[in-house]
């Protein structure tokens, strides 16, 4: 029995309304108990803020597409090398670490759950085996749905049900945690050399519209029961204009919300929330989402943010990353994933003094700004594309301090702060706000009812940070804020303790969270033959091949779903 | 400084530089650490290291002999001071170095001058590869500076160079000054073939014979003479623009008397009218 009492520090719990109250969390055999025995191991947090462990919804941490981006940049590894120590594996790379650099340094912040979110089904054993090696925190894959050709004729011919029991089988197959549609329609179509612009147009050879991918995904989401909506990165991303596509894609699935939790989360926002008709011309159209998602229940959205830096960006959206190469005349990775989607990878340097980077930093934070309910958006810098995830404290940091966003302003390209209404605003995220923007709205959004909070039978996942909200101002000093966030003063996961003062002190492997959602058994065995003929025809692998067994995660957490009614 | 035994595994030498040296006691010179392998060694246990404390501080000179052919980095990062080695160097000789002045007397090898700013490399034998170029993947190769070698090149001399001048008195590898930017490249002897490619900016002057020019490139005019630092070379050459692939904008001179393959180029020379 194991027994560990983090001691006397600011606890902010929102889920458990807890707003910096001094008080004491005693942990039992990894979960939060009500007291602990007087020879329980204490944790002295007096005088500093604590937190539940961090919950990162999304976050390109392994994969394929990760590595090759890894592949194609020695010169970020060069900048940024890791010694072993007598606990940590050697590591390198700042834009794209290596796994076990990405877990060392996400514990290093306080965060103990992280999501990988686009995992191209064919290439999910490689997210896996990744996944595996990356130490210090849970974590889980979302496979990529939106461009898949089977989802896309089920979907057509109005076969919903099979659809469903398609879903089930491969977020089993794929040991998958979530339903990710990245350019519904669009990868597909640019497989063809076309473009899918909006939601109506049908794509070229499937005659399905980008409307009708996402409300099928959506009404299959819920009807499995799966615990967090469907994650959508939306059509037209990075174009001039977009934002109307963004609100439009929320919209679609309005009617099909009855109350509860939100049906639809829009990914890296700032990507999607451009208005103008032209680069030149390019403006925020935070203003219009963020009134949207004010009056609107059932959507929710993660930032993005930009961090001014040199970074690789990488999606599954092969257009968008043509695009970049393009207007960067930067190396450039492209793939295609037979029947399932596609991918791109390009490094890039965002900068103060490019117009159009500056609007990206400022739709971002007016986005967090704007929209009035913490908990349905959530701070993430869609790591690496906008920014490394080693830079959140520099976005929390803009978060709770108008003084460090004027700092930034006073250095931006005078034509791009002109168009911004970042100045204009004066909300400052509270220590309250920021537990719920990085963790708690985030586990709630995924489901995961053991994270994001320190009530009774939570996990023991807990982060200290050396700063005290009694005494400080974080809006005049945001850079001690940014320093502390930077190195936890400790990192407690599952009842240990990981990081003390900002170093690695222990290594653990961290479990791997999927998700068994239950169909009725006749319509997934129909399922099943109809599949296997097709699975000959569309793939260059035998279907017996293609699941992932449980015993292939190192440490497996299954969370089980059974579907509802009906569709 | 003097070499007292044999290398068999890769040295990291950044510490020698006359930057880390200056103001350094003799001990705490002897003393000083670097990678031998995977392991670390102080500098006294592979050096005989003779300290003479009577010369001027702001002039720091380090003299190196012996075969040092496993001693990479020598030089990393200095601003001032000079190095000298008698005897063969090994790579990433003066890798981001801003000023002052290294002299080899032998070999070097690959990397030299790799990222340089400023300051000036001697080398009176031959270089390996990638001289004066960028880290592998990224974009920014040398950018000031001068490197002068008496003897031949390798490969890809000069890659995302975008400043500074190399100089070379043999031959040179393929593609010297692929995705150049800026800058000036001159080859006395021959080149292997495939100069300029990807380049952007910048003049490479090819005195010898090289076997061909990449298609990419346009001819442009036949020029009497070309300048490199101060000095004016006569020709007179074949001048060409590229490559066009990238839309670029660099000089590829060419010495007509040493390719006669290329005469072809003379038939788009417009003569006056008589």
């Amino acid at each position: 029995m194991s027994e560990l009492l983090v001691s006397n520090g600011w606890v902010y719990d929102p889920l458990n309304r807890i707003d910096g109250e001094r008080m004491d969390i005693a942990i039992r055999d990894g979960r939060v108990v009500d007291g602990v025995s007087a020879s329980a191991r204490i944790v002295d947090a007096s005088g500093m803020v604590v937190m539940p462990g961090g919950v990162d919804i999304h976050s390109h941490i392994a994969g394929s597409k990760v590595n090759l981006g890894r592949m194609m940049r020695p010169e970020d590894h060069e900048k940024d090398v890791e010694s072993r120590t007598s606990v940590m594996r050697a590591g390198v790379g700042r834009s794209i670490p290596s796994t076990f650099a990405t877990g060392y340094r996400y514990a290093r912040m306080g965060y103990t759950t992280v999501f990988e979110p686009a995992t191209p089904p064919l290439k999910a054993r490689h997210t896996h085996e990744e996944l595996n090696d990356t130490p210090m925190v849970d974590k889980g894959c979302f496979p990529l749905f939106g461009n898949n050709w089977l989802i896309m004729d089920y979907l057509k011919d109005g076969r919903l049900d099979e659809c469903a029991a398609y879903v089930s089988w491969m977020l089993k197959a794929t040991k998958g945690y979530a339903i990710k549609l990245v350019n519904p329609g669009g990868v597909e179509a640019w497989g063809w050399g076309k473009y899918v612009s909006g939601l109506d147009e049908p794509v070229p050879k499937f005659d399905i519209t980008p409307r009708e991918i996402i409300r099928g995904l959506c009404k299959i989401n819920t009807f499995l029961n799966l615990p967090h909506p469907i994650h959508v990165h939306t059509n037209d991303l990075a174009r001039a204009g977009n934002y109307e596509t963004t609100i439009k894609t929320m919209d679609c699935v309005r009617d099909l919300y009855h109350g509860g939790k939100p049906i639809i989360h829009i990914t890296h926002v700032q990507f999607t929330g451009r208005s103008g008709t032209d680069w030149i011309n390019v403006g925020s159209g935070a203003p219009e989402i963020a009134d949207y998602v004010n009056k609107h229940e059932h959507a929710e959205i993660d930032l993005g943010q930009i961090i001014f830096t040199d970074t690789t960006t990488m999606t599954a959206d092969g257009g968008f990353q043509f695009l970049l190469y393009m207007i960067s005349g930067n190396k450039w990775g492209n793939t295609d994933v037979e029947a399932e989607t596609g991918g791109g990878i390009v490094p890039f340097h965002y900068k103060k003094s490019n117009y159009v980077n500056c609007i990206q930093w400022g739709i971002g934070l007016e986005l967090a700004l704007m929209i009035e309910d913490p908990w349905r958006v959530h701070m993430t810098t869609d790591h690496p594309n906008a920014g490394p995830f080693t830079e959140y404290p520099r976005v929390i940091a803009w978060l709770m301090s108008k003084n460090a966003r004027g700092n930034v302003e006073r250095k931006l390209n005078k034509s791009a702060h002109r168009r911004l209404n970042v100045s204009s605003l004066d909300r400052e995220y509270t220590f309250y706000e920021v537990a719920i923007t990085t963790r708690a709205a985030t586990a709630k959004s995924l489901g995961l009812k053991d994270k994001g909070h320190l009530g009774l039978g939570a996990d023991g996942d807990v982060s200290v940070y050396a700063i005290n909200p009694t005494t400080i101002n974080p809006s005049r000093d945001y850079r001690l804020v940014r320093k502390a966030l930077r190195k936890a003063a400790y990192t407690i996961k599952d009842g240990k303790v990981l990081v003390k003062n900002g170093e690695v002190v222990a290594s653990v492997p961290g479990k791997t969270l999927w998700v068994s959602s239950d169909v009725p058994q006749d319509t997934y065995d129909q399922m099943l033959t109809n599949l296997k003929e097709r699975f000959e025809d569309y793939y260059t692998m035998r279907m017996s091949n293609y699941p992932i067994g449980e015993d292939y995660l190192k440490a497996s957490r299954r969370f089980e779903t059974v579907a509802g009614q009906r569709i | 400084m003097k070499l007292t035994r044999q290398l068999t595994v890769p040295v990291d030498a950044s510490c020698i530089s006359p930057d880390l040296l200056v103001g350094k006691t003799n001990r705490e010179i002897q003393t000083l650490e670097l990678w031998e392998g995977n392991q670390k060694v102080q500098l006294c246990s592979m050096f005989d290291i003779d300290v003479n404390s009577d010369a001027p501080s702001n002039e720091l000179k380090i003299r190196i002999h012996g075969d040092l052919k496993k001693v990479r980095r020598i030089g990393h990062g200095m601003t001032s001071g000079t190095i000298e080695a008698e005897g063969d160097v090994g790579m990433h000789l003066g890798e981001e170095m801003s000023g002052g002045q290294i002299v080899v007397h032998g070999n070097a090898g690959s990397w030299v001058g790799s990222r340089m700013e400023g300051g000036r490399i001697s080398i009176h034998g031959n270089a390996g590869d990638f001289v004066g170029s960028a880290y592998r993947g990224s974009r920014f190769g040398m950018k000031g500076g001068i490197v002068v070698i008496e003897g031949n090149v390798g490969a890809e001399m000069g890659c995302w160079m975008k400043g500074g001048t190399i100089i070379v008195k043999g031959n040179s590898g393929a593609f010297p000054g692929i995705h150049m930017n800026d800058g000036t490249m001159l080859i006395e002897g021959d080149c292997e073939d495939r100069a300029g490619a990807q380049m952007t900016g910048g003049k490479i002057v090819i005195l010898g014979t090289t076997p061909s020019i990449l298609p990419s490139f346009s001819f442009d005019e036949l020029r009497e003479k070309v300048k490199v630092e101060e000095q004016k070379i006569h020709g007179p050459f074949y001048s060409f623009v590229g490559d066009v692939t990238e839309t670029g904008k660099g000089r590829l001179f060419v010495k007509a008397s040493s390719n006669p393959q290329l005469k072809w180029c003379e038939a788009f020379i417009q003569k006056p009218e008589e």
